[in-house]
Protein backbone atom coordinates (compact mmCIF):
# COMPACT_ATOMS: atom_id res chain seq x y z
CA UNK A 1 0.00 0.00 0.00
CA UNK A 2 1.32 3.33 -0.85
CA UNK A 3 1.53 6.34 1.59
CA UNK A 4 -2.33 6.93 2.74
CA UNK A 5 -2.92 10.84 1.70
CA UNK A 6 -5.44 13.14 2.68
CA UNK A 7 -8.44 14.22 1.43
CA UNK A 8 -9.69 17.72 0.92
CA UNK A 9 -13.19 18.28 -0.05
CA UNK A 10 -14.60 21.63 -0.41
CA UNK A 11 -17.75 23.59 -2.58
CA UNK A 12 -21.25 23.06 -2.55
CA UNK A 13 -22.89 19.68 -3.38
CA UNK A 14 -25.88 19.26 -5.84
CA UNK A 15 -27.98 16.72 -6.41
CA UNK A 16 -29.69 17.27 -9.95
CA UNK A 17 -29.80 20.93 -9.78
CA UNK A 18 -31.42 21.27 -6.09
CA UNK A 19 -28.59 22.03 -3.70
CA UNK A 20 -27.53 19.21 -0.96
CA UNK A 21 -25.10 21.09 1.12
CA UNK A 22 -23.20 24.28 0.99
CA UNK A 23 -20.36 25.74 1.81
CA UNK A 24 -18.53 22.55 2.21
CA UNK A 25 -14.86 22.55 3.71
CA UNK A 26 -13.48 18.98 4.70
CA UNK A 27 -9.69 18.48 5.74
CA UNK A 28 -9.78 14.86 5.77
CA UNK A 29 -6.56 13.78 7.51
CA UNK A 30 -4.25 11.31 6.16
CA UNK A 31 -4.29 8.10 7.71
CA UNK A 32 -6.59 9.38 10.26
CA UNK A 33 -10.58 8.35 10.26
CA UNK A 34 -12.97 11.05 9.56
CA UNK A 35 -16.62 10.99 10.82
CA UNK A 36 -19.38 12.83 8.80
CA UNK A 37 -22.45 12.56 10.98
CA UNK A 38 -25.61 13.37 10.14
CA UNK A 39 -29.21 12.15 9.42
CA UNK A 40 -31.10 10.13 7.01
CA UNK A 41 -31.21 11.71 3.73
CA UNK A 42 -28.87 14.92 4.16
CA UNK A 43 -26.58 13.60 1.92
CA UNK A 44 -23.80 11.54 3.57
CA UNK A 45 -24.00 8.53 1.42
CA UNK A 46 -23.37 11.35 -1.39
CA UNK A 47 -20.22 12.57 -0.06
CA UNK A 48 -18.78 8.90 0.10
CA UNK A 49 -19.67 8.16 -3.56
CA UNK A 50 -18.07 10.97 -4.67
CA UNK A 51 -14.65 10.39 -2.52
CA UNK A 52 -14.84 7.07 -4.04
CA UNK A 53 -15.83 7.96 -7.68
CA UNK A 54 -18.91 6.45 -7.80
CA UNK A 55 -21.61 7.65 -10.12
CA UNK A 56 -24.81 9.23 -9.15
CA UNK A 57 -27.10 12.31 -9.68
CA UNK A 58 -24.93 14.59 -7.81
CA UNK A 59 -22.31 16.57 -8.89
CA UNK A 60 -19.80 19.01 -6.71
CA UNK A 61 -18.99 22.55 -7.44
CA UNK A 62 -15.70 22.77 -6.17
CA UNK A 63 -13.39 20.49 -5.62
CA UNK A 64 -12.02 16.80 -4.21
CA UNK A 65 -9.04 16.23 -4.56
CA UNK A 66 -5.86 14.05 -2.69
CA UNK A 67 -2.84 16.02 -0.88
CA UNK A 68 -0.81 14.10 -2.44
CA UNK A 69 -1.87 15.39 -5.78
CA UNK A 70 -2.73 11.83 -7.85
CA UNK A 71 -6.07 11.57 -8.64
CA UNK A 72 -8.09 9.12 -5.87
CA UNK A 73 -9.09 7.29 -8.65
CA UNK A 74 -8.29 3.91 -8.15
CA UNK A 75 -6.98 4.05 -4.87
CA UNK A 76 -10.36 4.05 -2.49
CA UNK A 77 -12.16 0.73 -1.44
CA UNK A 78 -15.43 0.96 -0.05
CA UNK A 79 -17.54 -0.95 2.33
CA UNK A 80 -21.38 -0.46 2.79
CA UNK A 81 -24.11 -1.39 4.66
CA UNK A 82 -24.98 -4.57 2.81
CA UNK A 83 -21.34 -5.46 2.65
CA UNK A 84 -21.92 -6.05 -1.12
CA UNK A 85 -21.19 -9.37 -1.14
CA UNK A 86 -21.43 -12.07 -3.64
CA UNK A 87 -24.79 -14.25 -2.50
CA UNK A 88 -23.79 -17.24 -4.51
CA UNK A 89 -19.79 -17.47 -3.71
CA UNK A 90 -18.12 -19.04 -1.40
CA UNK A 91 -16.54 -16.45 1.88
CA UNK A 92 -12.82 -17.38 0.36
CA UNK A 93 -13.73 -16.26 -3.25
CA UNK A 94 -16.22 -13.56 -2.04
CA UNK A 95 -12.59 -12.18 -0.72
CA UNK A 96 -10.26 -12.92 -3.52
CA UNK A 97 -12.85 -11.23 -6.16
CA UNK A 98 -11.22 -7.94 -6.63
CA UNK A 99 -8.39 -9.50 -8.50
CA UNK A 100 -10.36 -12.31 -10.67
CA UNK A 101 -12.07 -8.85 -11.29
CA UNK A 102 -8.59 -7.38 -12.90
CA UNK A 103 -7.23 -10.23 -13.99
CA UNK A 104 -4.76 -11.38 -11.54
CA UNK A 105 -4.03 -14.24 -9.62
CA UNK A 106 -5.86 -14.39 -6.38
CA UNK A 107 -3.65 -14.32 -3.07
CA UNK A 108 -5.16 -17.27 -1.69
CA UNK A 109 -2.45 -17.43 1.03
CA UNK A 110 -3.59 -13.92 2.00
CA UNK A 111 -6.85 -14.20 1.89
CA UNK A 112 -6.42 -17.01 4.45
CA UNK A 113 -4.59 -15.35 6.30
CA UNK A 114 -6.92 -12.39 6.79
CA UNK A 115 -9.25 -14.62 7.40
CA UNK A 116 -7.53 -16.41 9.93
CA UNK A 117 -6.97 -12.77 11.74
CA UNK A 118 -10.77 -12.20 11.08
CA UNK A 119 -11.73 -15.35 13.43
CA UNK A 120 -13.20 -16.20 9.90
CA UNK A 121 -10.96 -19.13 8.90
CA UNK A 122 -13.83 -22.27 9.42
CA UNK A 123 -15.76 -20.34 7.81
CA UNK A 124 -13.89 -20.20 4.31
CA UNK A 125 -16.09 -22.07 2.10
CA UNK A 126 -19.54 -21.31 3.58
CA UNK A 127 -22.04 -19.20 1.76
CA UNK A 128 -22.68 -15.03 3.01
CA UNK A 129 -26.30 -16.37 3.43
CA UNK A 130 -25.32 -18.63 5.91
CA UNK A 131 -23.21 -16.29 8.29
CA UNK A 132 -24.79 -13.60 11.08
CA UNK A 133 -24.83 -10.44 10.08
CA UNK A 134 -21.58 -9.58 12.20
CA UNK A 135 -19.36 -12.63 10.14
CA UNK A 136 -20.92 -10.88 6.53
CA UNK A 137 -19.43 -7.37 7.44
CA UNK A 138 -16.42 -9.25 8.78
CA UNK A 139 -15.80 -10.55 5.27
CA UNK A 140 -16.43 -7.39 4.26
CA UNK A 141 -13.33 -5.62 5.86
CA UNK A 142 -11.62 -8.53 5.14
CA UNK A 143 -12.77 -7.79 1.34
CA UNK A 144 -11.80 -4.16 2.30
CA UNK A 145 -8.32 -5.14 3.10
CA UNK A 146 -6.67 -7.19 0.50
CA UNK A 147 -7.84 -4.64 -1.89
CA UNK A 148 -4.56 -2.64 -0.09
CA UNK A 149 -6.32 0.81 -0.90
CA UNK A 150 -4.61 3.63 1.15
CA UNK A 151 -8.46 5.74 0.71
CA UNK A 152 -11.36 3.66 2.58
CA UNK A 153 -14.45 4.84 2.43
CA UNK A 154 -16.88 2.99 5.45
CA UNK A 155 -20.73 3.96 4.24
CA UNK A 156 -22.91 3.13 7.29
CA UNK A 157 -21.27 -0.36 7.53
CA UNK A 158 -22.53 -1.35 11.34
CA UNK A 159 -25.74 0.26 11.29
CA UNK A 160 -27.76 -3.25 10.89
CA UNK A 161 -25.48 -4.60 13.50
CA UNK A 162 -27.35 -5.63 16.97
CA UNK A 163 -25.33 -3.35 19.88
CA UNK A 164 -22.52 -5.56 20.89
CA UNK A 165 -21.28 -6.63 17.25
CA UNK A 166 -21.67 -3.04 16.56
CA UNK A 167 -18.90 -2.41 19.51
CA UNK A 168 -16.62 -5.27 18.61
CA UNK A 169 -16.37 -4.37 15.03
CA UNK A 170 -15.92 -0.90 15.36
CA UNK A 171 -12.38 -2.08 17.69
CA UNK A 172 -12.11 -4.67 15.15
CA UNK A 173 -12.17 -2.16 11.91
CA UNK A 174 -9.90 0.97 13.73
CA UNK A 175 -7.45 -1.98 15.07
CA UNK A 176 -7.24 -3.52 11.03
CA UNK A 177 -7.64 -0.08 9.19
CA UNK A 178 -4.86 1.68 11.47
CA UNK A 179 -2.45 4.11 9.14
CA UNK A 180 -5.74 4.15 6.54
CA UNK A 181 -7.34 7.19 5.26
CA UNK A 182 -10.94 6.06 6.39
CA UNK A 183 -13.71 8.57 5.57
CA UNK A 184 -16.76 6.90 8.10
CA UNK A 185 -20.18 7.78 8.01
CA UNK A 186 -22.88 7.30 9.91
CA UNK A 187 -25.87 8.22 11.97
CA UNK A 188 -24.86 7.15 15.21
CA UNK A 189 -23.20 9.67 17.19
CA UNK A 190 -21.68 7.17 19.19
CA UNK A 191 -19.85 5.36 16.20
CA UNK A 192 -19.16 8.90 15.44
CA UNK A 193 -17.26 9.69 19.06
CA UNK A 194 -15.44 6.62 19.53
CA UNK A 195 -13.88 6.26 15.81
CA UNK A 196 -13.42 9.68 14.91
CA UNK A 197 -9.65 11.58 14.66
CA UNK A 198 -11.84 14.31 12.89
CA UNK A 199 -15.65 14.55 12.51
CA UNK A 200 -18.42 16.66 11.40
CA UNK A 201 -21.65 17.04 11.82
CA UNK A 202 -23.71 17.24 8.33
CA UNK A 203 -27.13 19.92 7.71
CA UNK A 204 -28.12 20.95 4.62
CA UNK A 205 -26.15 24.65 5.81
CA UNK A 206 -22.97 22.78 5.72
CA UNK A 207 -20.66 20.71 7.67
CA UNK A 208 -20.27 21.81 11.25
CA UNK A 209 -16.72 20.69 12.56
CA UNK A 210 -17.09 18.95 16.18
CA UNK A 211 -14.65 19.69 19.26
CA UNK A 212 -13.97 15.84 20.07
CA UNK A 213 -12.33 14.61 23.22
CA UNK A 214 -8.78 15.06 23.57
CA UNK A 215 -8.40 11.24 23.95
CA UNK A 216 -7.07 8.62 21.17
CA UNK A 217 -9.60 6.61 19.11
CA UNK A 218 -10.88 4.20 19.49
CA UNK A 219 -12.29 5.51 22.26
CA UNK A 220 -14.27 3.69 25.19
CA UNK A 221 -18.02 3.69 25.26
CA UNK A 222 -18.50 3.93 28.76
CA UNK A 223 -15.63 7.51 29.23
CA UNK A 224 -17.37 10.01 30.30
CA UNK A 225 -16.36 12.60 27.92
CA UNK A 226 -17.65 9.97 24.71
CA UNK A 227 -21.09 9.39 26.77
CA UNK A 228 -21.28 13.33 27.45
CA UNK A 229 -20.09 14.60 23.73
CA UNK A 230 -22.93 11.23 22.54
CA UNK A 231 -25.63 13.18 24.56
CA UNK A 232 -24.82 16.73 23.05
CA UNK A 233 -24.50 15.18 19.30
CA UNK A 234 -27.74 13.29 20.28
CA UNK A 235 -29.42 16.46 21.20
CA UNK A 236 -28.36 18.14 18.00
CA UNK A 237 -29.46 15.60 16.16
CA UNK A 238 -33.21 15.55 17.38
CA UNK A 239 -33.46 19.29 17.01
CA UNK A 240 -32.77 18.57 13.59
CA UNK A 241 -35.64 16.70 13.48
CA UNK A 242 -38.37 17.60 15.48
CA UNK A 243 -40.98 14.64 15.77
CA UNK B 1 -35.42 -40.24 -0.25
CA UNK B 2 -38.92 -41.11 1.28
CA UNK B 3 -40.55 -37.72 -0.37
CA UNK B 4 -38.89 -39.18 -3.68
CA UNK B 5 -40.47 -41.95 -3.32
CA UNK B 6 -44.30 -40.58 -2.28
CA UNK B 7 -43.97 -37.97 -5.14
CA UNK B 8 -43.46 -41.29 -7.38
CA UNK B 9 -46.70 -42.92 -5.69
CA UNK B 10 -48.70 -39.97 -5.84
CA UNK B 11 -47.98 -39.54 -9.44
CA UNK B 12 -48.82 -43.19 -10.41
CA UNK B 13 -52.28 -42.91 -8.07
CA UNK B 14 -52.96 -40.02 -10.25
CA UNK B 15 -52.27 -41.30 -13.33
CA UNK B 16 -54.25 -44.42 -12.33
CA UNK B 17 -57.47 -42.54 -11.43
CA UNK B 18 -57.17 -40.51 -14.76
CA UNK B 19 -57.14 -43.43 -16.58
CA UNK B 20 -59.94 -45.12 -14.83
CA UNK B 21 -62.02 -41.71 -15.31
CA UNK B 22 -61.42 -42.17 -19.00
CA UNK B 23 -62.18 -45.48 -19.15
CA UNK B 24 -65.18 -44.96 -17.16
CA UNK B 25 -66.34 -41.75 -19.28
CA UNK B 26 -66.15 -43.95 -22.63
CA UNK B 27 -67.68 -47.13 -21.04
CA UNK B 28 -71.08 -44.91 -19.49
CA UNK B 29 -71.38 -42.74 -22.56
CA UNK B 30 -71.09 -45.31 -25.01
CA UNK B 31 -68.86 -43.09 -27.53
CA UNK B 32 -67.71 -44.91 -30.52
CA UNK B 33 -64.19 -45.60 -30.66
CA UNK B 34 -63.26 -43.26 -33.70
CA UNK B 35 -64.27 -40.66 -32.15
CA UNK B 36 -63.05 -41.34 -28.69
CA UNK B 37 -60.96 -44.75 -27.97
CA UNK B 38 -60.71 -46.11 -24.61
CA UNK B 39 -57.55 -46.37 -22.44
CA UNK B 40 -57.34 -50.20 -23.55
CA UNK B 41 -57.79 -49.95 -27.25
CA UNK B 42 -54.92 -46.98 -27.09
CA UNK B 43 -52.65 -49.16 -25.35
CA UNK B 44 -53.34 -52.24 -27.65
CA UNK B 45 -52.36 -49.44 -30.43
CA UNK B 46 -49.27 -48.43 -28.81
CA UNK B 47 -48.21 -51.94 -28.92
CA UNK B 48 -48.99 -52.93 -31.98
CA UNK B 49 -47.42 -49.85 -33.71
CA UNK B 50 -44.76 -49.76 -31.41
CA UNK B 51 -41.90 -49.84 -33.81
CA UNK B 52 -43.82 -46.97 -36.38
CA UNK B 53 -43.96 -45.45 -33.61
CA UNK B 54 -40.23 -45.53 -32.03
CA UNK B 55 -39.27 -44.33 -35.09
CA UNK B 56 -41.14 -41.45 -36.03
CA UNK B 57 -40.19 -40.34 -32.09
CA UNK B 58 -37.05 -40.45 -32.75
CA UNK B 59 -37.35 -38.39 -35.70
CA UNK B 60 -39.27 -35.77 -33.81
CA UNK B 61 -37.11 -36.02 -30.76
CA UNK B 62 -33.85 -35.71 -32.59
CA UNK B 63 -35.43 -32.16 -34.28
CA UNK B 64 -36.57 -30.77 -30.65
CA UNK B 65 -33.44 -31.42 -28.49
CA UNK B 66 -31.23 -30.22 -31.75
CA UNK B 67 -33.25 -26.95 -32.01
CA UNK B 68 -33.47 -26.48 -28.24
CA UNK B 69 -29.69 -26.74 -28.41
CA UNK B 70 -29.33 -23.96 -31.19
CA UNK B 71 -32.09 -22.06 -29.89
CA UNK B 72 -30.41 -21.93 -26.41
CA UNK B 73 -26.71 -21.37 -27.53
CA UNK B 74 -27.90 -18.54 -29.92
CA UNK B 75 -29.82 -17.19 -27.10
CA UNK B 76 -27.42 -17.28 -24.71
CA UNK B 77 -24.83 -15.78 -27.19
CA UNK B 78 -27.06 -13.01 -28.15
CA UNK B 79 -27.46 -12.08 -24.34
CA UNK B 80 -23.88 -12.30 -23.65
CA UNK B 81 -22.71 -10.39 -26.84
CA UNK B 82 -25.86 -7.44 -25.83
CA UNK B 83 -24.61 -7.13 -22.33
CA UNK B 84 -20.86 -6.40 -23.25
CA UNK B 85 -21.26 -3.44 -26.65
CA UNK B 86 -23.86 -1.05 -26.35
CA UNK B 87 -23.97 -0.57 -29.44
CA UNK B 88 -25.17 -4.09 -30.45
CA UNK B 89 -27.73 -3.25 -27.80
CA UNK B 90 -28.88 0.47 -29.64
CA UNK B 91 -28.98 -1.92 -32.68
CA UNK B 92 -30.77 -5.18 -31.82
CA UNK B 93 -32.12 -4.31 -28.83
CA UNK B 94 -35.42 -3.08 -30.28
CA UNK B 95 -35.23 -5.79 -33.26
CA UNK B 96 -35.66 -8.02 -30.32
CA UNK B 97 -38.60 -6.54 -28.89
CA UNK B 98 -40.36 -6.12 -32.15
CA UNK B 99 -39.63 -9.92 -33.30
CA UNK B 100 -41.34 -10.94 -29.76
CA UNK B 101 -44.46 -9.58 -31.24
CA UNK B 102 -44.51 -11.69 -33.82
CA UNK B 103 -45.39 -15.25 -33.40
CA UNK B 104 -42.81 -17.54 -34.78
CA UNK B 105 -45.38 -20.18 -35.12
CA UNK B 106 -46.94 -18.37 -37.71
CA UNK B 107 -43.90 -18.38 -39.80
CA UNK B 108 -43.47 -22.11 -40.06
CA UNK B 109 -45.24 -22.29 -43.25
CA UNK B 110 -43.01 -19.81 -44.94
CA UNK B 111 -40.02 -21.82 -43.35
CA UNK B 112 -40.84 -24.95 -44.35
CA UNK B 113 -41.18 -23.56 -48.10
CA UNK B 114 -37.85 -22.03 -47.63
CA UNK B 115 -36.16 -25.13 -46.04
CA UNK B 116 -38.67 -27.95 -47.16
CA UNK B 117 -40.00 -31.29 -45.52
CA UNK B 118 -36.69 -32.77 -43.82
CA UNK B 119 -35.56 -32.11 -40.48
CA UNK B 120 -33.77 -28.57 -40.81
CA UNK B 121 -37.36 -27.15 -41.08
CA UNK B 122 -38.40 -28.62 -37.90
CA UNK B 123 -35.27 -27.26 -35.77
CA UNK B 124 -35.16 -23.69 -37.26
CA UNK B 125 -38.61 -23.47 -35.88
CA UNK B 126 -37.90 -24.92 -32.52
CA UNK B 127 -34.99 -22.84 -32.68
CA UNK B 128 -36.74 -19.34 -32.92
CA UNK B 129 -39.84 -20.31 -31.02
CA UNK B 130 -36.99 -20.60 -28.42
CA UNK B 131 -34.56 -17.96 -28.87
CA UNK B 132 -36.42 -15.05 -28.07
CA UNK B 133 -37.74 -15.91 -24.45
CA UNK B 134 -34.50 -17.42 -23.73
CA UNK B 135 -32.22 -14.82 -24.96
CA UNK B 136 -34.69 -11.73 -23.41
CA UNK B 137 -34.58 -13.21 -20.00
CA UNK B 138 -31.16 -13.95 -19.94
CA UNK B 139 -29.99 -10.50 -21.41
CA UNK B 140 -32.85 -9.39 -18.43
CA UNK B 141 -31.03 -10.72 -15.54
CA UNK B 142 -27.89 -9.61 -16.98
CA UNK B 143 -28.67 -5.87 -16.67
CA UNK B 144 -30.71 -6.20 -13.68
CA UNK B 145 -27.13 -5.96 -11.85
CA UNK B 146 -28.01 -4.71 -8.21
CA UNK B 147 -26.07 -1.14 -7.74
CA UNK B 148 -24.26 -2.11 -4.66
CA UNK B 149 -22.41 -4.97 -6.76
CA UNK B 150 -21.77 -2.86 -9.90
CA UNK B 151 -20.33 -0.58 -7.44
CA UNK B 152 -18.03 -3.12 -6.42
CA UNK B 153 -17.10 -4.16 -9.53
CA UNK B 154 -16.29 -0.36 -10.59
CA UNK B 155 -14.60 0.34 -7.19
CA UNK B 156 -12.13 -2.68 -7.64
CA UNK B 157 -11.70 -2.04 -11.57
CA UNK B 158 -13.43 -4.91 -12.87
CA UNK B 159 -12.86 -5.04 -16.64
CA UNK B 160 -16.06 -5.15 -18.65
CA UNK B 161 -15.62 -8.87 -20.17
CA UNK B 162 -14.42 -10.06 -16.04
CA UNK B 163 -17.10 -8.51 -14.53
CA UNK B 164 -19.71 -10.22 -17.00
CA UNK B 165 -18.31 -13.77 -16.01
CA UNK B 166 -17.78 -13.38 -12.51
CA UNK B 167 -20.38 -11.11 -11.61
CA UNK B 168 -22.99 -10.48 -14.40
CA UNK B 169 -23.52 -14.24 -15.38
CA UNK B 170 -23.89 -15.78 -12.13
CA UNK B 171 -26.21 -13.17 -10.93
CA UNK B 172 -28.41 -14.06 -14.16
CA UNK B 173 -28.49 -17.49 -13.59
CA UNK B 174 -31.90 -17.74 -12.09
CA UNK B 175 -33.31 -15.50 -14.75
CA UNK B 176 -31.45 -17.89 -17.31
CA UNK B 177 -33.35 -20.57 -15.63
CA UNK B 178 -36.55 -19.18 -16.41
CA UNK B 179 -36.24 -18.82 -19.55
CA UNK B 180 -35.01 -22.41 -20.27
CA UNK B 181 -38.05 -23.24 -18.28
CA UNK B 182 -40.18 -21.50 -20.62
CA UNK B 183 -38.08 -22.93 -24.18
CA UNK B 184 -38.78 -26.51 -22.40
CA UNK B 185 -42.61 -25.81 -22.29
CA UNK B 186 -42.37 -24.17 -26.01
CA UNK B 187 -40.40 -26.28 -28.02
CA UNK B 188 -43.10 -29.28 -28.09
CA UNK B 189 -45.51 -27.00 -29.49
CA UNK B 190 -43.32 -25.71 -32.11
CA UNK B 191 -42.13 -29.07 -33.32
CA UNK B 192 -45.34 -30.54 -33.81
CA UNK B 193 -46.59 -27.36 -35.69
CA UNK B 194 -43.72 -27.79 -37.95
CA UNK B 195 -44.76 -31.36 -39.05
CA UNK B 196 -48.03 -29.91 -39.14
CA UNK B 197 -47.33 -27.61 -41.80
CA UNK B 198 -45.02 -29.98 -44.09
CA UNK B 199 -43.51 -33.53 -43.38
CA UNK B 200 -43.31 -36.96 -44.30
CA UNK B 201 -42.23 -38.35 -40.71
CA UNK B 202 -42.41 -37.60 -36.78
CA UNK B 203 -45.30 -38.06 -34.58
CA UNK B 204 -47.10 -34.95 -35.17
CA UNK B 205 -47.16 -36.19 -39.13
CA UNK B 206 -48.35 -39.42 -37.69
CA UNK B 207 -50.98 -38.01 -35.60
CA UNK B 208 -52.35 -35.83 -38.73
CA UNK B 209 -52.00 -39.38 -41.04
CA UNK B 210 -54.49 -41.50 -38.52
CA UNK B 211 -56.76 -38.86 -37.81
CA UNK B 212 -57.05 -38.62 -41.36
CA UNK B 213 -57.26 -42.51 -41.74
CA UNK B 214 -60.06 -42.49 -39.09
CA UNK B 215 -57.46 -44.53 -36.55
CA UNK B 216 -57.90 -42.43 -33.76
CA UNK B 217 -56.39 -44.92 -31.39
CA UNK B 218 -53.42 -44.74 -33.08
CA UNK B 219 -53.27 -40.67 -32.81
CA UNK B 220 -54.05 -41.37 -29.05
CA UNK B 221 -50.86 -44.02 -28.83
CA UNK B 222 -49.24 -41.07 -30.82
CA UNK B 223 -49.90 -38.11 -28.50
CA UNK B 224 -49.09 -40.05 -24.97
CA UNK B 225 -45.68 -40.74 -26.72
CA UNK B 226 -44.72 -36.98 -27.46
CA UNK B 227 -46.11 -36.34 -23.76
CA UNK B 228 -43.89 -38.90 -22.80
CA UNK B 229 -40.99 -37.12 -24.49
CA UNK B 230 -42.19 -33.92 -23.44
CA UNK B 231 -42.77 -34.84 -19.69
CA UNK B 232 -38.95 -36.32 -20.21
CA UNK B 233 -37.52 -33.65 -21.57
CA UNK B 234 -38.95 -31.25 -18.92
CA UNK B 235 -37.34 -33.12 -15.88
CA UNK B 236 -34.47 -32.94 -17.37
CA UNK B 237 -34.61 -29.40 -17.61
CA UNK B 238 -36.18 -28.71 -14.43
CA UNK B 239 -33.33 -30.72 -12.60
CA UNK B 240 -31.07 -28.27 -14.80
CA UNK B 241 -32.49 -25.11 -14.05
CA UNK B 242 -33.12 -25.58 -9.90
CA UNK B 243 -29.37 -25.89 -10.07
CA UNK B 244 -28.86 -22.68 -11.53
CA UNK B 245 -31.69 -21.05 -9.53
CA UNK B 246 -30.13 -21.89 -6.38
CA UNK B 247 -28.49 -18.37 -5.29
Amino acid sequence: MSAAPGVHLQGDLWLGDAPLMRNLDLDLPAGGWSCLLGPSGVGKSTLGRLVAGLPGPFGLHGACVASDGAPLQGRVAMMAQDGQLLPWASVLHNVTIGARLRGQVPDGARARALLAELGLDALAHRRPATLSGGQRQRVALARTLIEDCPVVVLDEPFSALDAATRLAMQDLAARMLTGRTVVLITHDPLEAVRLADRAWLLSPDGADALDLPDTHAPRSYSAPATLAMQAQLLARLHGMHPA
Amino acid sequence: MSGRVGALLRGVLALGFGLGLWHIVVWASGVPPFILPGPMRVAESLWANAPMLAQNARFTLFNLVTGLAAGITLGVATALNLALSPSARLLVRPMLIFAQAVPVFALAPVITLWLGYGAPSKIVIVMLVIYFPVASAFFDGLMRLPAPLADMAQLMRATPIRRLIWVQVPHALPSLASGLRLAVVYAPFAVIIGEWVGSSRGLGYLMLMANGRGQTDLMFAALLVLAALSLTLFFVFEAVTQRLARP
